[in-house]
């Protein structure tokens, strides 16, 4: 029991510190992901409701790779694409190569992941929108953004937000598919310790509550917000 | 392109162990998850607790994490075991397929044993009272009206889970199995090709998560309903 508490704990054999600090970008890559998410979901949403022919197929297309092909392998996929991408159009504009690792690619790669479930979870609560409503509006005079800001939105943000909630606790949990490619967020920094310590059930088991905990505190947070938005609702 | 042939024999190898991942996880985990949900659904405390205990757990922690403990922690514990090492079963235990097995269906049992637990709570009541109404006894109601009733239910959302399996199975390169992304990663290191074999895999796995979906489509026909 003291062993664990040394392992874990924040003196200078503990490993303590080193954890909280991966959780710390664990929550960071996560939060930029739930965002570059949000917005590729619309964007593609948008794109399979109103787009054209041949944008749809695109969206189409984009939705059903991400969710066929599993995360582990889009991430190496992108993550190493990625920044190779990105370094051949910085040399392109004349810039120098710069090692993009870490905590922006990493939220790239997981936004274009789930923003494949979140545009098939946005495209189904627009569908959910009662359509005399947005007739309705329309005769009123309403611009088409207007219609979308004014109406479309706040009504289908219930809908939307059960699904969305469910994607950010798998995002949370898909987030440590990043310590692969070597990020240091809470799995990775829980390797190295059991990997230097050679305590492997301490702290994996450590990693798990600790993911657990961001877990349990955002499904509590987010039942909340959930009612808020639904106030309206009979 | 000439990768695929000359290491044709790694990546059919790797592409055979993926499915074996996925039929063992698939048949045991199911059966798991239908115990699971039985117990979540049972009046007797003792049996529903542990079981909620354990959905919220698996679901609430990333599969990675339950495979490193798995396999990294258990893995350590066994190898300190005397009694272990020189017993027959020590073989199997040394490789990592047979942990990611069990990764794969305990987090198989919670998720599907979430969504049978809809399915058994969403019979009719109607029916349950019908048939008891008829003389069966609550264990024959349960194996005869509630189960099945549910487990037709839960058959479109199988085919979604089975897909996420299958992606799921993707992790067990991660502890030097070699599945279908472990082949592509060695012929990565191998060749220095650095998205080819990925792409290719990318593919194989589209393939594999449409031939789930066209053979839960068909078991799907075949569920008795009336229209």
């Amino acid at each position: 029991m003291s062993e664990w508490i040394t392992l874990l704990g924040f003196s200078d054999q503990g490993w303590g510190i080193s954890l909280l600090k991966g959780m710390l970008v664990t929550l960071q890559i996560s939060i930029g992901a739930f965002i570059v998410g949000l917005v590729i979901g619309v964007l593609t949403a948008l794109a399979k409701l109103h787009g054209s022919q041949s944008m749809k197929v695109i969206a189409r297309g984009y939705t059903t790779v991400c969710r066929a092909v599993p995360e582990l392998l889009l991430i190496l996929l992108l993550y190493y694409s990625g920044s190779h991408g990105i370094n051949i159009l910085l040399q392109a504009l004349g810039f120098p190569e710069v090692d993009i690792g870490g905590v922006p690619v990493a939220i790239v790669v997981l936004g274009l992941v789930q923003g494949a479930y979140a545009s098939e979870i946005i495209r189904s609560s627009i569908l959910a929108v009662p359509h005399g409503q947005i007739e309705a509006a329309t005769c009123m005079g309403m611009t088409r953004q207007r219609v979308f800001w004014r109406m479309t939105l706040p009504m289908m943000a219930p809908f939307a937000l059960s699904g969305l909630a469910n994607l950010w606790v798998s995002l949370v949990k898909d987030s440590a598919l990043i310590s692969v490619v070597g990020t240091n967020e809470l799995l990775y920094n829980a390797k190295q310790a059991a990997g230097s310590t050679h305590s492997y059930l301490t702290f994996f088991l450590a990693a798990a509550a600790l993911y657990y905990v961001i877990n349990l505190v955002s499904n509590a947070a987010l039942r909340r917000v959930e009612l808020r938005f639904r106030r309206w609702m009979p | 392109m000439n990768w695929v042939f000359e290491y044709s024999d790694l990546l059919i190898k790797g592409f055979l162990t993926t499915l074996e991942l996925i039929s063992f996880s698939l048949v045991i985990g199911f059966v798991c998850a239908i115990g699971v949900a039985l117990c979540r659904v049972s009046e007797t405390r003792w049996l529903a607790w542990p079981a909620n205990a354990f959905t919220s757990v698996i679901r609430g922690t990333p599969l990675l994490v339950q495979i490193y403990i798995v396999y990294f922690g258990l893995g350590s514990i066994f190898a300190h075991m005397p009694i272990i090492r020189s017993s027959f079963i020590w073989p199997y235990l040394r490789d990592g397929f047979w942990y990611m097995v069990f990764a794969l269906v305990l987090s198989f049992a919670a998720y599907v044993g979430e969504v049978v637990r809809g399915g058994l709570v969403g019979v009719p009541k109607g029916e349950l009272e019908a048939a008891k109404a008829i003389g069966m006894s609550p264990y024959k109601v349960m194996l005869r009206i509630r189960l099945p009733r549910a487990l037709y239910q839960v058959l479109p959302t199988l085919a979604g889970e089975s897909v996420m399996l299958l992606k799921s199975t993707a992790l067990a390169s991660t502890i030097a199995v070699v599945d279908l992304l472990g082949a592509a990663n060695e012929v990565r290191s191998m060749t220095f090709e650095v998205y080819q074999p990925l792409i290719l895999v990318a593919i194989i796995y589209i393939v594999l998560t449409l031939i789930i979906e066209q053979f839960f489509g068909r078991l799907e026909r075949r569920i008795p309903v009336r229209r």
